[in-house]
């Protein structure tokens, strides 16, 4: 077949943050194993962590925490909608991948005897660990694959994954961005690490691409899950973070707050007892914002000259090192003022929230041979070091796969109609501009999808979902990078209508703002204490249902499964 | 379809008298995770072909002759 351009064992989609450890561990575990690594930019400077990170979030080091504790806290956080069994295999496995990092060249905090300096951030247990020179990250990673002799394939993106006749993976049909050719990866074995759906609300600043995560993030592995028959969970918590208002980086209170640094109103008052992002310290957040004591800020003006020093010495050398440049453009001194925050666009990505691709303890997805990692698999709150964590548990699940299976045969009839669907946009030469179909998709996730969710406005935004995907048929594009924006857009669409349709499913409100439903204002346990899962049913629809909560494994005490319900600061009766 | 062409500023700014993409070198535009340089192949420079930029700055310090600034979009600043 003239399309073939490559036959693996195991293909993992996405070199950013869990795609090269996948795919790293899937040669260690079987060194004669054909493993690709397929990513849209380059890995050396791809995903999440381009610029390196500052900090872990979520180490579970012992003498600081234990995974018990952890898996607690993540219940917690995520309103105890979690298959804990997920949490508890990244609890487990956190202080060996830490370890690991360590030896790898990663440079940890330690304190004068050469111990992690865990930092406090969390309601309840501590879990952050600074790396202040965190911004060599990518190198590291990039080590290690040369030395795995991983098979990089930069600047292809895939469009959708192929199955075989028994709906098991088969591999990957691929586009060429640089060149804008179609083309099909057979393989044994696929992990998509593509990321969050980084790409769906549009920023309040109206560009396009100001978004929270990194905008070459645009759901692509949600679709390409969801049209491989994958189910998806937890669509309708939705990521919502606490920003620098129009700069959108994050506004580090992770960073700020060991050094005294924490968020404030107007006033300069603290209202939440606990800076660590989750849906109820959201809606604080928003309660704030848009109530008479706002704007919120991230207060670090009371500070000693070293420790502000200190903080811009991190947040301008790592994650988002413009930051400093912004500042400076809005005569902004940490010294002398607060920074003003607003609330991001709303995003999918289990990363920070609970949105995501299925998986199990080992990272398998619903469909055979198909593994996920990272930002976009459901393992709640995950951060970096979870993506790093199931990146191992995926590329090994996917090289034990790909051991014990054929390559499976390509099917014509699966390649002939995405082939037409891929290359379409290049022989329109009258159609539409992708950016301006983008632009209009993104602004109406935020008319209509953007909580407070309210049924009516939802149901009007399917109804546009539909017609801009009458319209994607008719997208021109005059190059293959056009081509490649064109692509994202169908993500971008088959996203939109998900996190519409997983949100009008669970009609009660839960995560804080991430799912505050107007009509059906309070928690709903009695029908609602479960997961929702969106899947592509028999007939192609769109379909979601209730999946149980597997019985815990850590249970909760009544006066801890409250905690994050009491986030605000109540503020005592002044004494005479 | 009747179309117009938009003018738009861009964040990344290319010195030309330091960048040596007339030599060969694409430094930047490998780095860039969007994909939005380019070799203007008739001036030997990088320039920035498309708008969608993250001010993620890998282009800048990845340049072996500190060739390019990013600025904040224009919207953002």
């Amino acid at each position: 077949m003239s399309d073939m351009i490559a036959e693996v064992d195991v293909l993992v989609i996405g070199g950013g943050t869990a795609g090269p450890m996948a795919a790293v561990k899937a040669k260690e575990k079987s060194p004669a194993l054909k493993v690709m690594l397929l990513e849209k930019a380059n890995v050396k400077r791809s995903g999440a962590i381009s610029m390196g990170m500052d900090g872990l979030n979520n180490a579970v080091i012992p003498g600081h925490a234990t995974p018990e504790q952890y898996v607690k806290e993540i219940t917690v956080a995520n309103d105890g909608i979690v298959n804990q069994k997920t949490v508890m295999a990244y609890a487990q496995e956190s202080f060996n991948m830490i370890n690991q990092l360590d030896r790898w060249g990663v440079k940890f905090e330690k304190d004068e005897t050469g111990d992690y300096a865990v930092k406090k951030v969390h309601h309840i247990g501590t879990y952050v660990l600074p790396m202040p020179e965190g911004h060599h990250m990518k190198k590291v990673l990039y080590r290690q694959l040369k030395k795995a002799r991983v098979e990089i394939t930069n600047r292809y993106m895939a469009t959708r994954l192929l199955l075989d006749r028994n709906g098991a993976i088969a591999g990957a049909m691929v586009l060429d961005t640089r060149e804008g050719t179609f083309g099909v990866i057979r393989a044994k074995s696929v992990v998509l690490c593509t990321g969050a759906a980084g790409r769906l609300g549009l920023p309040s600043s109206g560009y396009l691409f100001g978004t929270y995560e990194n905008p070459t993030n645009a759901g692509d592995g949600y679709a390409l899950a969801y049209h491989a028959g994958a189910e998806l969970s937890g669509i309708e918590c939705y990521q919502i973070n606490p920003l620098i208002k129009d700069y959108n980086g994050p506004s580090c209170a992770y960073v700020t707050g060991p050094f005294g640094g924490y968020t404030a109103n107007a006033k300069g008052e603290r209202f939440i007892e606990c800076d660590y992002w989750s849906g109820q310290m959201m809606m604080e957040f928003y309660k704030e914002l848009e109530g008479g004591n706002g704007p919120v800020f991230l207060k670090m003006d009371h500070l000693a000259e070293e420790t502000i020093s200190t903080i811009e010495n991190i947040l301008h050398t790592n994650e988002r090192p413009s930051r400093g440049r912004f500042h400076e453009g809005r005569h902004l001194n940490y010294r002398h003022g607060m920074v003003e925050m607003h609330i991001s666009e709303i995003g999918l990505c289990s990363g920070h929230s609970a949105s995501g691709v299925w998986v199990d303890e080992h990272a398998a997805t619903t469909v055979p041979g198909l593994y996920a990692a990272g930002d976009l698999a459901c393992v709640p709150h995950n951060y970096m070091l979870g993506a790093f964590v199931y990146g191992q548990f995926a590329g090994e699940s996917a090289a034990d796969y790909a051991l014990s299976h054929e390559l499976p045969a390509v099917d014509v009839a699966q390649v002939e109609p995405e082939r037409k669907r891929v290359l379409g946009p290049l022989s329109n030469a009258e159609g539409l501009p992708p950016n301006q179909v983008e632009y209009k998709l993104r602004r109406f996730v935020n008319d209509y999808l953007q909580p407070p969710k309210v049924t009516r406005k939802m149901e009007i935004g399917l109804d546009r979902f539909a017609e801009i995907g009458a319209d994607l048929p008719y997208m021109s594009a005059t190059n293959p990078h056009e081509l490649m924006r064109a692509m994202e857009v169908h993500f971008i669409r088959d996203c939109a209508e998900m996190a519409a349709r997983a949100s009008l499913y669970r009609t009660e409100s839960r995560w804080g703002l991430y799912h505050y439903r107007v009509e059906h204002p309070e928690k709903d346990d009695a029908n609602w204490f479960c997961h929702v899962q969106l899947k592509k049913n028999d007939v192609g629809e769109m379909s979601c249902f209730k999946r149980p909560i597997d019985p815990y494994i850590v249970p909760l005490d009544e006066e801890e499964k409250d905690a994050y319900n009491r986030l605000r600061i109540v503020k005592q009766a002044a004494t005479a | 379809m009747p179309m117009t062409m938009n003018r738009v500023s861009v964040p990344v700014t290319v010195n030309a008298e330091k960048c040596i993409a007339d030599k060969g070198c694409t430094v930047c535009v490998e780095s860039c995770p969007l994909d939005l340089l380019a070799i203007d192949m008739a001036k030997g420079t990088a320039y920035m072909k498309y708008d969608e930029c993250w001010y993620c700055l890998p282009c800048e310090k990845d340049c072996p002759t500190e060739a390019i600034r990013v600025d904040i979009p224009y919207l953002l600043r």
